[in-house]
């Protein structure tokens, strides 16, 4: 789409493009730069210089154990926390839906977690599930679970699901109900007089309508998942225990920074770069197919 | 509603009471957690009720905190947040009015160049985002903190849509007035904006706000640590050590000014939501 009517001139449409193409410059395409750059080099043992490589860091990569388990964690964690906060959210909107009285109320109460930080939610769940102070870490033990998540990879993953998960419920709550309510009422009492139950309707009628939504909020929970987590893993389990948390973005982070590899981190920055392109490009067709609908 | 019973209406509001109760139980036992002693967290389990320790441990956390006080850390969190959220409305508008008003050589190119930042969250560059941010002398300085985070396509794109939704005839109006672009932008197109922009304010806030990858490289030094990531550097990590009460405090302060901007701003909130996913 374009204007049909703009204005001539020659200097200012550059002098209004220029601070935003700065910044863009200098904070996006030279670190993207860098790391394609890095990610090519092998920096010697001193870190004085360094050796062009061509593609041995990635082969390296994929030859690595812990690289292929952390793409395994990430997927399993991604899995997880899209699933269980996508249900539940669906479930909440679908009941939000239905109410009449008090509608808003309920709205409110279920959408301000959103404006908790992913590092918040993790410093809160481990503040109820740590082993030896958490409240909840209590009773469970009380009631005869082996507690320990410091310990047990299983019982830490759940653990940062669970507040990974916990975060995101309001988002998709949010889109599910204006997903919701944009199904028109007529073809639910239409159903509804055929003699089709609840559970009927919601699984014929509701559900499909629903589709652009739920594919949607797939993307962006990935999306999430992928990427905004660090601050949960960080708080919550730094990775451990052994390296059973470590979710993708945690290993460019903690190999950067802390292993200081810095050839390897670069390469592994670029291949999350192409999971994050290939993510864009399935949002942007799929907004493409909404459109003409 | 298609149906009318009663006992089913009750159900729902039965279930979604009890969905609330458990959404909202983390932040409600960390406001617990806030009001009582350090004593009464270590020995557990922890009361469920708030305690009478409320005004002690806010104070507390305000003025002294652990390593600098909360008072500090909110106020950078709150130049961070207001810094990213000003920064990128301010060039987005701009490069979006440039590219939707204007024909120039390279149009196409800054659009997709801008465009292209899209793609990459900063978590994924991060490493050479900081040594470009540390050569430039940026560690420890409120530019290090809003800069490289104000580089991101989402508002141009957003004001670009809004732009080509403005009727064309506005343009021809103010040209045969004899008004120029500055003017049309300034009188006509950043009026038009306002409900755009506030939510987008909105939304820009609690995305600065809830930063917590970038201040941790980007400072080092205690005094310019935001209260989201100071929080971590909070957290007792044995049980005799550290403060828990405090850091409960600090944690309901950390998320405080995020929430009242969802609770009372909520129209301007789900439409800046809404709008910036589209």
């Amino acid at each position: 789409m374009e204007k049909r009517v703009t204005f001539d001139n020659r200097l200012l449409p550059y002098l209004l493009l220029a601070p935003q193409l700065l910044v863009t410059i200098v904070f996006f395409f030279w670190p993207a730069g860098q790391a394609l750059y890095q990610s090519l080099l092998l920096p010697d043992p001193f870190g004085l210089g360094a050796r062009f490589v061509w593609f041995s860091n990635f082969e390296y990569l994929f030859n690595d154990r812990y690289y292929l388990q952390a793409f395994v964690t990430t997927a399993v964690f991604t899995f997880f926390v899209t699933l269980v906060s996508m249900t539940v959210a669906l479930f909440f909107a679908v009941l939000a839906d239905q109410v009449i009285k008090g509608a808003g109320v309920y709205k409110t109460l279920l959408i301000w977690p959103y404006a908790v930080a992913p590092a918040v939610a993790g410093v809160m769940w481990l503040f109820m599930f740590q082993p030896s102070i958490g409240v909840l870490a209590f009773y469970m033990k009380a009631l005869g679970v082996n507690w320990n998540p410091v310990l047990d990879s299983t019982q830490a993953m759940t653990l940062v699901i669970a507040a990974a998960a916990w975060k995101q419920i309001s988002y998709n709550f949010l889109f599910f109900l204006a997903g919701l309510q944009a199904i028109p009422k007529s073809l639910i009492e239409a159903a509804a007089i055929d003699g089709a139950g609840r559970w009927h309707r919601f699984r014929t009628i509701i559900f499909p309508l629903l589709s652009p939504t739920t594919f949607f909020l797939l993307v962006v929970n990935i999306v999430y998942a992928f990427f905004e987590t660090f601050g949960v893993i960080h708080t919550m389990t730094a990775g451990g225990p052994g390296r059973s948390t470590t979710i993708l973005v945690y290993k460019v982070f903690s190999d950067g920074f802390v292993g200081q590899d810095l050839g390897s981190s670069a390469a592994q920055s670029v291949i999350l770069m192409v999971v994050v392109g290939l993510l864009t490009i399935i949002q942007f067709r799929f907004i493409e197919r909404r459109v003409h609908y | 509603m298609v149906e009318k019973r009663g006992f089913g209406t009750i159900f729902m509001h039965a279930v979604l009471i009890l969905g609330i109760a458990i959404v909202c139980f983390p932040i409600y036992l960390t406001f617990v957690g806030s009001t009582v002693t350090h004593y009464d967290i270590v020995r557990v389990p922890m009361p469920l009720v708030p305690g009478p320790h409320f005004i002690e441990n806010y104070t507390n956390a305000l003025t002294a905190g652990i390593n600098v006080p909360v008072g500090r850390m909110l106020f950078n969190s709150l130049v961070m947040a207001a810094g990213i959220a000003v920064g990128k409305i301010a060039i987005s508008i701009l490069s979006a009015y440039a590219i939707v008003y204007f024909r120039f050589p390279f149009r196409m190119l800054g659009f997709w160049a801008i465009f292209m930042t899209l793609m990459l969250p900063v978590e994924v560059r991060i490493v050479p985002t900081y040594e470009v941010a540390a050569s430039l002398g940026l560690l420890n300085s409120y530019t290090g903190l809003v800069l490289p985070l104000i580089a991101s396509a989402t508002a141009t794109f957003l004001f670009r849509q809004f732009f080509l939704t403005v009727p064309d005839e506005l343009v021809e109006a103010a040209r045969v007035d004899g008004a120029g672009p500055l003017r049309f932008f300034k009188d006509i197109l950043l009026p038009l904006s306002t409900t755009n922009i506030a939510a987008l304010f909105v939304i820009l806030f609690i995305y600065g706000w809830n930063q917590f990858l970038w201040p941790l490289l980007i400072t080092t030094k205690p005094e310019m640590n935001t209260i989201v990531m100071g929080l971590k550097q909070m957290m007792p990590s044995a049980d005799d050590y550290g403060n828990w009460p405090v850091t409960m405090a600090t944690a309901i302060l950390a998320i405080l000014p995020p929430v009242a901007v969802v609770v009372f701003m909520q129209r301007l909130f789900v439409k800046g939501l809404v709008e910036t996913e589209k």
